[in-house]
């Protein structure tokens, strides 16, 4: 990790309509970091997410992502990220092989890149036997791997993370977060949206945000210390209770 | 433009696993071609009548099988009154009543004229109006052979021959066929694409694509470029049909035709994707381009000619591609039309493709 910020946001709202999704988020992210980006169901985390990955424009406040601003340098800002969304996002009637060689090329990596990237990735993920399986056609842990390791296959600078381990079980979530580990060894800034309050524990720092704010903004450790919990999950509940929106 | 290529492989193989579209791309050209020439008829064809001859002579039971052995008529019932008639037309199962008067015989012999008294079931206008006339000419005609046979000096009447150009045999066939050809498109090329980013949004994977740099053009052309493709196939596929089947083949240029349904089929595919790109889900994008594809079949010239519709309707039938299309192919195909000739159907379409392609880009957002 260095002091590198690569994620700014300064006052970042999203508006719909009355009501405020994102209001006025400050944060700042660095390079190499894992990010934790948590908040109870409808705080505005995946709208915050999609203003980040230049999906959505925001309303008010700026917000620049590997040195590009979200809302004018849009299209820059997506050639330096990854995105795992929430829904399994993959296409289910392409092969593994297809889909990331589709990836790969639409991010304009060189055919010669691509086969040698997807020769290492599956024996590094034991994923060999499955290069031509439909992608439909795999358990979801397997999916939620390929499609992290999809997000990752261009070697962006950062990569977002909207709830990638929900419905996974303990083991493959395990997996999931040492991949997790591996990208941020690689110097991958990792952004991460998570419900499970053992994984904000991996996180290097961890943000909880309430109904569209950011309440605490802190390394676990120093979150425990301050709101006088024993686990992140007394930290989260001390907070989230306090909120008044809900799904 | 490099990512484009990745893009197409992806939608070709996409379209080819589909397990229906490729069925569809058969059969749908094979049933329009073969079945809607033979049902989508406007000949009036079996007209049942039920015929009260009142008075049993030899002409009038000649007149009786002139009309059933016309072809356009069938002897459904011979009544004895008018009432048991009424009640046949009144069920449905006749559409005339023919009364031959009392005394037809007698009076033809003696005055030179007779009464034919006709009742025609009108509930469909057209059938009523043109059952009318085809009877009407046939009685013209037994009355004037009646009139050779008692050598009677007959003031000939004068006589209309008409002589029809470019369709001699006013069949059918020929002049629906090229507007079938626009119509298969328009339910494929026009319909599939307004599901397919749609499609995408539903099954989430939009989103991956809306994260990566690639370009808004490239990404609408991928989407437009393998239904292109596809439209060329039905083209040409649906000509062969007709040709085999019916025998029906264009009296001008076949290049021509090909040049006219590839711009059509650039309309009707950057319709259907702009209507994609608005679209929530497929349901949505399903009901709106129904909505269109109906108005445009009805205001396209396809069933009722556009220069019988009020004045307003004809401005209307301006804004409708399948209009341009239709006529242009009905021109080639049964007038031999060439490209200048049809230069007024041609600008008009390549404008609205100009236009549609456009709004296909535009409406397609990667930031909102």
């Amino acid at each position: 990790m260095t002091d590198k910020v690569v994620i700014k946001a300064e006052g970042l709202t999203k508006q719909f309509g009355d009501f405020v999704a994102t209001d006025h988020v400050t944060f700042e992210v660095h390079e190499g970091e894992i990010f934790g980006f948590l908040g109870a169901n409808g705080a505005g985390k995946t709208t915050a997410m999609r203003m980040l990955c230049g999906l959505s424009q925001p309303s008010a406040g700026k917000a620049s992502v590997a040195g590009f601003d979200v809302a004018t340098q849009h299209e820059q800002v997506k050639r330096h990220i990854g995105y795992m969304s929430q829904k399994f996002a993959l296409y289910d009637d392409l092969t593994v092989e297809e889909n990331l060689t589709f990836f790969g090329g639409i991010y304009g990596m060189s055919p010669k890149k691509v086969k040698e990237k997807i020769t290492d990735l599956l024996t590094e993920l034991g994923f060999e036997s499955e290069r031509k399986t439909m992608v439909k056609s795999l358990p979801l842990g397997w999916k939620q791997k390929l499609a992290f390791s999809l997000a990752i296959f261009h070697d962006p600078r950062i990569v977002f993370l909207d709830e990638p381990t929900g419905g996974v079980d303990p083991v493959t979530r395990r997996q999931f977060w040492e991949l997790i580990y591996q990208a941020a060894d690689r110097g991958i800034t990792v952004f991460v949206t998570t419900h499970y309050m053992d994984e904000a524990e991996y996180c290097d720092r961890v943000s909880i945000m309430v109904d569209g704010k950011i309440e605490a903004l802190d390394s676990p450790a120093n979150l425990k210390r301050q709101f006088n919990g024993n686990s992140m999950y007394d930290v989260f509940y001390a907070l989230a209770r306090t909120a008044k929106r809900g799904d | 433009m490099k990512a484009l290529k990745y893009l197409l492989v992806k939608e070709y193989k996409q379209m080819f696993r589909n397990r229906l579209l490729p069925i569809i791309f058969i059969l749908l050209p094979v049933a329009m071609m073969n079945m809607v020439p033979r049902v989508a008829t406007q000949e009036v064809k079996n007209l049942n009548m039920a015929v009260i001859d009142c008075d049993h002579s030899t002409l009038s039971s000649r007149l009786t099988q002139k009309l059933s052995s016309s072809g356009f008529f069938n002897l459904y019932a011979t009544c004895n009154n008018y009432k048991e008639a009424y009640d046949l037309l009144e069920r449905g199962d006749i559409d005339f009543i023919i009364t031959i008067e009392d005394n037809f015989e007698k009076n033809l012999y003696r005055t030179g004229g007779a009464q034919v008294m006709v009742t025609v079931n009108a509930v469909n206008g057209m059938k009523g109006g043109l059952g009318n006339s085809y009877l009407t000419q046939i009685v013209m005609q037994y009355a004037q052979e009646l009139n050779i046979e008692a050598g009677l000096s007959v003031k000939r009447p004068v006589k209309v021959e008409p002589r029809y150009l470019f369709n001699p045999t006013i069949d059918y066939k020929p002049y629906m066929i090229p507007a079938l050809i626009a119509m298969t498109l328009v339910l494929l090329v026009g319909f599939l694409p307004a599901l397919n980013v749609v499609g995408e949004k539903e099954r989430g994977t939009i989103e991956q694509i809306n994260v990566t740099p690639v370009g808004r053009i490239e990404f609408i052309l991928s989407k437009m470029i393998p239904y292109w493709s596809v439209g060329i196939f039905i083209v040409a596929f649906s000509m062969i049909l007709a040709w085999k089947i019916h025998g029906v083949v264009p009296a001008g240029s076949i290049p021509l035709v090909f040049l006219f349904n590839v711009i059509y089929i650039f309309v009707i595919s950057s319709l259907g994707l702009t209507i994609s790109n608005y679209s929530e889900n497929m349901r949505q994008a399903a009901i709106v381009m129904f909505f269109f594809i109906v108005i445009f079949i009805l205001t396209s010239g396809l069933i009722s000619p556009i220069s019988s519709m009020p004045d307003w309707a004809k401005e209307v039938t301006r804004l409708n591609p399948l209009r341009y299309i239709i006529t242009a192919m009905r021109e080639i195909y049964l007038k031999g039309s060439t490209f200048s000739q049809l230069i007024t159907q041609f600008v008009p379409l390549c404008l609205y493709g100009i236009i549609a392609s456009t709004w296909a880009i535009i409406s397609f957002q990667k930031n909102n």
